[in-house]
């Protein structure tokens, strides 16, 4: 990837040129409103999230950033361009990394990555050295004539991206890269994101992995029923939503409505879930001291610093949706 | 007492099938009887109207002549068709075959619960160009029961080794081969159309290496009144050769279904 | 600016139909065999019409001329076979990459335009139609059953051929649900290929005759005989020009179908 010229800006996103700007953004089928009208903005170089329980939008969003899905309503500027009229001068400089693979299983892996060079225009033997790079950066050189059939969940995702990369993107869009892998593969996809983004690529990823947008983004958006609902990095997401750390409580079966009550007023807030009682607090170890103090005799309590996971869900709720 | 493994096997195919029957008339019944009518009725006038013919045909109308070939090409078609990618899929894609080997299931059960499911759907298909056939004076005869039993028996003579072939198929090409160079050259030259005898000696002889032609005479002499009464030694003959297929097919499926399944 | 007006030129703009038909050149360099066996299968209707049917038919009189069975039998064959390859390429074949295999999907988030996929799926039956004509003609020509350099305007009526059926073929994957719908396919063809003229004249069918001109591949069989006979009439301008127009409308519609499915 020596042909990434531009070094990292990432930690200072600071360029007046926004890449990604929409206002008003909507998009809808038959009837039916995916995204409700959002805005945002993405900085060159920064990895940008969106973050959201199925069904939220993103997809919808990420389709519409593609310029394969048309903008119901609103606007849409990819580089200062309109999807509409420069739809195919946009896709030149994007890499996109689809939610299900969409690799071609009648070609060789080597093949998949050429082939897919010639859809941008790439002369051959550019196409024919790209893909020995690329190839080496998903570690998958040696399954270089392999038939894209043969290859396990993690090779397949790693070929995405690899592929994904062979017009060398200016901006990288990942539709959930990692669902579906093993611990693993997930890390060394991690850190071939990270490589990327030293390297100065602007990524927008989707992704319900909390400790995923924790571990990759600069700033994400939690959207839910096609609305943004709150917008930072995610150390300002967890310091606005939530509390520094969290108590966990196990009581014994179908006691934690009462136990629920009896710790009421500790930290800044309780809830009860079926299984767990959790307690918001600043200071957890405080916490728990309090609640021995008032009785309450947990089978086990867990303190853990605040996550991601616990403004998601305290945006978009415990309910499931599918 | 249990249900035979076969048996159980069969069952799986029947429930798989009573989702897509309806699209399934369309090629076992529907083809076969355009075929009958384009080249039987069709082909046939120019035929008859040509005055040397009627010898060649042993003196009945063409369509009369082409009826038992169409019956027995049927059911070689669903036997031939219905054992390459459905056969490829249990084991790659659907994988049901890997499935059943987990259970006490085995190679000989999945293979022979093929056969029965190809002999039900080739008999089916054949007895219902049968029934259709019977509708006309042309091609009215008793001798229409004996030939559907002849055709779902080379239904099986072509469904075994199929499945033994495609037990080892590697890629979709080997069925392309199989059906463009065996199956359609055996439905243009098996004797279905026109005698044997119109065609060369070499290319006579390898119809008669396969099944079909062996099925279509057996048939054809059952349908068609030749005055003569039938001849049961060639009637066995024939039929023992169609059966060798079908057990030496069989013994070759097992056995590389069983290298396949438990390595 | 309404919506109508940003959808449209995306949808009809070709630019490199060809990066389509490079993909299926290495992808079926690995496939050989089914490209390659497909030559066969109207040469073995040939040959068997020829040795067996030939002999029983003898003669048929077809446009004032006595012509034996096999020059009757074999235009008529080049033409159906310009159809099958057409429509198999742009049924199945499609059905596959836009359903399952998902092919389009990746080749649209690259520069390619849904009219790329399009063409360039029709450009690649047409080729592969056009090696299988070429073939076709050069053992009728051996069997001697052309009669004239007129033979070789063949070519180009089979590529009319091919270019309506794939656009009727290529429109209709766009509706089906699954393979099983390709049983639907294969029995629509059927009579096609049986009644277009092919295996036996129109003035069989007395006053059924228009039914036999409903069909498109009547029209291409009747192209196809006139040009290895070299006989030209004006009602050719109108077999002609009837493929022009299935082959436009349906060309249309394709390129919206396609657009629908993969943009949305």
């Amino acid at each position: 990837m020596s042909s990434v010229a531009s070094p990292a800006s990432a930690a200072a996103p600071s360029s007046p040129e926004p890449l990604i700007v929409a206002r008003g953004l909507t998009k809808s089928f038959d009837g039916f409103e995916a995204v409700k009208g959002i805005d945002l903005e993405v900085r060159p170089g920064e990895f940008f999230g969106f973050l959201g329980p199925n069904g939220a939008g993103k997809s919808s969003t990420m389709r519409m950033i593609a310029c394969v899905s048309p903008v119901s309503s609103g606007t849409l500027r990819l580089f200062g361009l309109d999807p509409a009229r420069d739809g195919a001068r946009i896709r030149a400089r994007i890499g996109v990394v689809p939610q299900l693979d969409t690799l071609d299983t009648e070609l060789s892996v080597q093949e998949n990555l050429w082939i897919y060079g010639r859809f941008f225009d790439l002369p051959r033997s550019e196409c024919r050295r790209r893909a020995t790079e690329l190839l080496e950066f998903a570690q998958l050189s040696d399954r270089a004539d392999s038939v894209v059939e043969h290859l396990s969940g993690g090779m397949k995702r790693r070929l995405s991206i690899a592929r994904s990369l062979i017009n060398d993107p200016e901006l990288l869009l990942l539709d959930e890269p990692t669902t579906g892998l093993d611990p693993q593969a997930r890390h060394v996809l991690w850190e071939r994101l990270y490589r990327l983004k030293q390297q100065g690529v602007t990524q927008v990823l989707t992704t319900h992995y909390m400790d995923e947008a924790e571990q990759l983004c600069d700033r994400l958006v939690v959207m839910d029923q096609g609305r943004i609902v709150a917008e930072g990095s995610p150390r300002e997401l967890i310091d606005r939503y939530s509390t520094r750390e969290v108590l966990e409580l196990r009581f014994a079966a179908g006691t934690n409505d009462q136990h629920g009550a009896l710790l009421a007023g500790i930290g800044d807030k309780q809830e009860v879930l079926p299984d767990r009682v959790l307690v918001y607090a600043d200071d957890g170890e405080a916490a728990l001291s309090e609640a021995h103090h008032r009785g309450a005799r947990p089978e086990s309590a867990l303190v853990r610093r605040s996550s991601l996971e616990d403004v998601f869900l305290q945006l978009t709720g415990r309910s499931l949706v599918d | 007492m249990s249900t035979p493994g076969p048996l159980r096997v069969v069952n799986s195919h029947v429930v798989v099938f009573r989702r897509f029957w309806r699209l399934n008339v369309l090629s076992s019944f529907v083809q076969p009887m355009l075929y009958l009518l384009g080249l039987g009725v069709g082909v046939g006038a120019l035929v008859d109207r040509n005055a040397g013919s009627t010898d060649t045909l042993g003196g009945v109308p063409y369509v009369a002549f082409v009826a038992p070939g169409v019956i027995v090409t049927t059911a070689m078609t669903i036997g031939a068709l219905e054992s390459m990618w459905p056969v490829m899929g249990g084991l790659r894609w659907r994988r049901e075959y890997h499935g059943m080997a987990a259970t006490p299931l085995g190679a000989t059960d999945i293979v022979l619960g093929h056969g029965i499911w190809m002999a039900v759907r080739a008999g089916v298909a054949a007895a219902a160009v049968g029934v259709a056939l019977a509708l006309f004076d042309d091609t009215r005869s008793w001798g229409l029961l004996p030939a559907i039993v002849v055709a779902m028996f080379v239904g099986i003579a072509f469904a075994m080794p199929t499945m033994a072939y495609s037990i080892g198929a590697e890629m979709d090409g080997a069925f392309a081969a199989l059906q463009r160079f065996v199956i359609i050259p055996l439905f243009l030259f098996g004797g279905a159309f026109y005698p044997l005898s119109q065609l060369p000696e070499a290319v006579q002889w390898i119809a008669r290496a396969f099944p079909l032609w062996h099925g279509v005479v057996v048939a054809r002499g059952f349908t068609t009144d030749h005055g003569a009464p039938i001849d049961w030694v060639a009637v066995a003959g024939h039929l023992g050769y169609v059966a060798l297929w079908a057990v030496v097919g069989t013994v070759v499926a097992v056995r590389r279904l069983e290298r396949r399944l438990y390595p | 600016m309404s919506t109508v007006l940003r959808i449209v030129p995306e949808t009809f703009v070709v630019r490199r139909p060809h990066r389509m038909i490079e993909r299926h050149v290495v992808a079926y360099r690995r496939q050989w065999m089914i490209v390659f066996s497909g030559f066969f299968e109207p040469l073995f209707y040939l040959l068997s019409m020829r040795a067996g049917v030939g002999d029983l038919v003898g003669d048929v009189r077809v446009g004032g001329r006595s012509v034996p069975y096999d020059a009757f039998v074999a235009p008529a064959l080049m033409a159906s076979s310009a159809m099958n390859g057409a429509i198999f390429d742009s049924t199945g074949n499609v059905l596959h990459r836009l359903k399952y295999a998902r092919i389009y999907d990746a080749a649209l988030a690259t520069p390619m335009g849904p009219a790329d996929v399009a063409v360039g799926e029709i450009g690649w039956a047409l080729i592969r139609g056009q090696v299988y004509a070429i073939g076709f003609l050069a053992v009728m020509a051996g069997l001697g059953l052309t009669e004239s350099w007129w033979s070789l305007m063949a070519l180009p009526v089979c590529a009319l051929i091919g270019l309506t059926f794939a656009s009727i073929g290529f429109l209709g994957t766009t509706y089906m649900r699954g393979w099983s719908d390709m049983d639907i396919v294969n029995t629509a063809m059927m009579p096609l290929f049986l009644f277009s003229a092919t295996f036996f004249p129109i003035s069989s069918y007395g006053d059924w005759g228009w039914v036999v001109q409903l069909s498109p591949l009547y029209h291409g069989v009747a192209l196809v005989r006139a040009a290895n006979a070299g006989v030209w009439t004006g009602s050719l301008v109108v077999h002609a020009l009837v493929l022009v127009v299935i082959s436009v409308v349906a060309l249309v519609l394709a390129s919206r179908r396609v657009d629908r499915l993969l943009r949305r």
